[in-house]
């Protein structure tokens, strides 16, 4: 990899082609026409940004005050003691291993069947190759429909199966588009001289293909862990066994009930006399919120690294296609 | 000796790629067997042999029942309502797109585009517990009310059943905005630049070049989009009006996938949820031909 892979959203040359194209003599109306965009555009990112910064200050302030809504700009009287009580709540270690466990198989199996059939049906030769390749893609515009589906689900035993979260997303049309276009950008050229070598489909596909897919297949890793990692009508629909919650089942629990979850944590701490004060005392926001950010946090760790990979990769997939 | 050889390779191509195809086939062609659930009268521990048949008597039910066809009629209100307001303001992401992209401070530029996608890539369960924190009584906005002095009492922002089609938009698009826009921002990219010189050439002013230049060559992307929004008119999805309903803004929430829903799981009547499912599965399909046949005529391109 060289440098430019650590462009940021837009390539470097793409940029100043950008630039000049938006070069223009600035009349009176234009630069009021900038001061709008300006406003606007800032509004709408601070709209976007503010609940996530002012559910973190909150977590972290005195929560007798953010329990009355008192936290709305700085944290107050900065405390670390929810994240430490919220840990103790029993099952939400376990979620939070669903969690991980489904989103790295889900994805590794997501990502490998998508490479794998992106490559396939890129072979012409394939027998009846146009057909299985709108058997694959049709299905992204039709469904039976909820209930059907959980049925379906039902009666193949995969309710209340781990399973369950990972079979169904294994083969995924709109990303084995994404990689067959990218493969069909590449040189014929370099598959046909190493089919005269002697290698097989196999070999083409492990040794040539999947070292050149690889920013392709990063960007459908990270649709795929941020879908595993979001799930939620899945947990909804297929599982009562509180073993394989989720973390967004349980979140969405806590939402509804935290009430009954404070009383909980705080009666686990009315033994250690330290804790009780009223600034550390868990109230019904105060776990809520701390649930939230562990559950948006490894997204908020992953986004700014990998943004500019998947932002490039719909753009090529869009271009292309 | 080689035709026979060929042949066999290209089947042995296909005999990889089968396990897949079917996996694909249970988990998105085979629920479609779920629909004769419509024709019987299934009740959950009794299994479907057990079942009467009961031919198309929950369809029939759909129209004749006057209580359900009022609860369908608000069901498919709410439906077009919420599709509505999403297809009327289809056009957001590309002015979006087009502003963004004038915009020449290029550190500004790309710090609003990664803001404004984040909340792309969070789930509906946690955007709705940034709502309730910003939005329930004890939330920030009714704090910050309060600090300000403008209420005495807090404001129940998400028990209203009032503007409830406008706040699910605003959600919407709070959450996609940024992220729909990308698709236009490659469009623009991939604008000729001669077009742009010409334009210069000849004097055009700002708007003029948007007018002219950039927006022409936006319209067949649009449209593209467009089709497939109305294709998808009926599927809005469960996810966010489940997290969102409550016993307030049931009503104007419930739109086909919840309602379905909620009479499968809440109330146990699955023939008729199934049936109900099938004609909206129905209606899509042919929703999602006619308008790739109208692509088709007017633009002489499918979108399928």
């Amino acid at each position: 990899m060289s440098e430019h892979a650590a462009e940021p959203v837009l390539e470097p040359v793409r940029q100043s082609r950008l630039d000049q194209k938006t070069r223009y003599k600035l009349s009176a109306t234009d630069k009021f026409i900038s001061v709008v965009i300006y406003t606007l555009f800032s509004l709408f990112a601070l709209i976007c940004v503010y609940p996530f910064y002012s559910i973190i200050i909150n977590t972290i302030s005195a929560n007798d005050i953010s329990a009355r809504g008192d936290v709305v700009f700085f944290p107050k009287h900065i405390h670390f003691q929810n994240y430490i009580d919220v840990f103790k709540i029993p099952g939400l270690g376990h979620a939070a291993l669903v969690s991980l466990g489904r989103t790295v198989i889900g994805t590794s199996l997501t990502v490998g069947a998508s490479a794998f059939l992106g490559f396939m049906f890129s072979q012409e030769d394939m027998w009846a190759r146009k057909f299985w390749y709108r058997f694959t893609v049709i299905t992204m515009f039709f469904s039976a429909g909820i209930i059907p589906w959980y049925l379906t689900m039902r009666s193949l035993h995969l309710t209340n199966n781990f399973l369950a979260y990972i079979l169904p997303t294994v083969v995924a049309p709109f990303f084995i588009i994404l990689v067959k276009t990218f493969v069909e950008s590449t040189p014929k050229e370099l598959q046909q001289a190493a089919s005269i070598d002697g290698a097989g489909t196999m070999t083409i596909f492990f040794r040539i293909m999947l070292p050149i897919c690889k920013p392709i297949l990063a960007t459908v890793a990270i649709f795929a862990a941020v879908d595993q990692w979001n799930s939620f009508q899945d947990t909804l629909l297929l599982v009562t066994d509180s073993n394989l919650y989720s973390l967004q089942f349980i979140l969405y629990n806590y939402i509804n009930q935290a009430s009954s979850l404070s009383t909980m944590v705080n009666l686990q701490n009315a033994g250690s006399t330290a804790m009780s004060s009223l600034s550390t005392k868990q109230t019904t926001t105060s776990i809520r919120m701390t649930v939230t950010i562990i559950v948006v946090a490894p997204i908020l760790l992953i986004y700014p690294i990998f943004q500019r990979f998947f932002v490039k990769g719909i753009m090529i997939g869009a271009v292309k296609g | 000796m080689l035709t026979y050889n060929k042949r066999s390779t290209s089947f042995r191509k296909f005999l990889y790629i089968s396990p897949f195809m079917v996996l694909l086939f249970i988990f998105a062609y085979y629920p479609l067997y779920g629909w004769v659930y419509a024709f019987f009268d299934y009740t959950p521990p009794i299994p479907l042999s057990k079942s009467p048949f009961v031919g198309l008597q929950w369809f029939r039910s759909l129209v004749e029942n006057q209580v359900k066809v009022d609860q369908l009629l608000q069901v498919i209100k709410n439906t077009f309502g919420m599709s509505g307001l999403t297809l009327l303001f289809s056009w957001l992401p590309m002015v979006f797109a087009i502003f963004l992209t004038e915009i020449k401070a290029v550190r500004f530029r790309k710090f609003i585009q990664t803001v404004t996608t984040l909340p792309n890539f969070i789930s509906w369960v946690l955007v709705y517990s940034l709502a309730f924190s910003m939005f329930s009584s004890e939330g920030v906005i009714n704090g910050m009310l309060r600090q300000l002095g403008l209420t005495d009492a807090p404001i129940l922002f998400l028990q209203s059943s009032d503007h409830v089609w406008l706040t699910m938009w605003m959600w919407t698009t709070w959450k996609a905005l940024g992220w729909s826009a990308i698709l236009y921002i490659a469009a623009i990219m991939g604008i000729d630049d001669s077009l742009y010189e010409a334009a210069h050439v000849d004097g055009a002013t700002r708007m003029q070049v948007i007018r002219h230049v950039v927006l022409p060559s936006m319209l067949p992307t649009y449209f593209v989009l467009l089709m497939l929004q109305i294709a998808s008119f009926l599927n809005n999805g469960l996810e966010q009006y489940f997290v969102f309903q409550n016993a307030f803004n049931k009503d104007s929430i419930q739109v086909l996938d919840l309602y379905v829903y909620n009479l499968a799981m809440g109330g146990g009547s699955y023939s008729v949820s199934v049936a109900i499912s099938m004609l909206k599965s129905l209606i899509s399909v042919v929703l999602l031909f006619s308008v790739n046949g109208l692509s088709k005529m007017l633009r002489g391109e499918s979108i399928v």
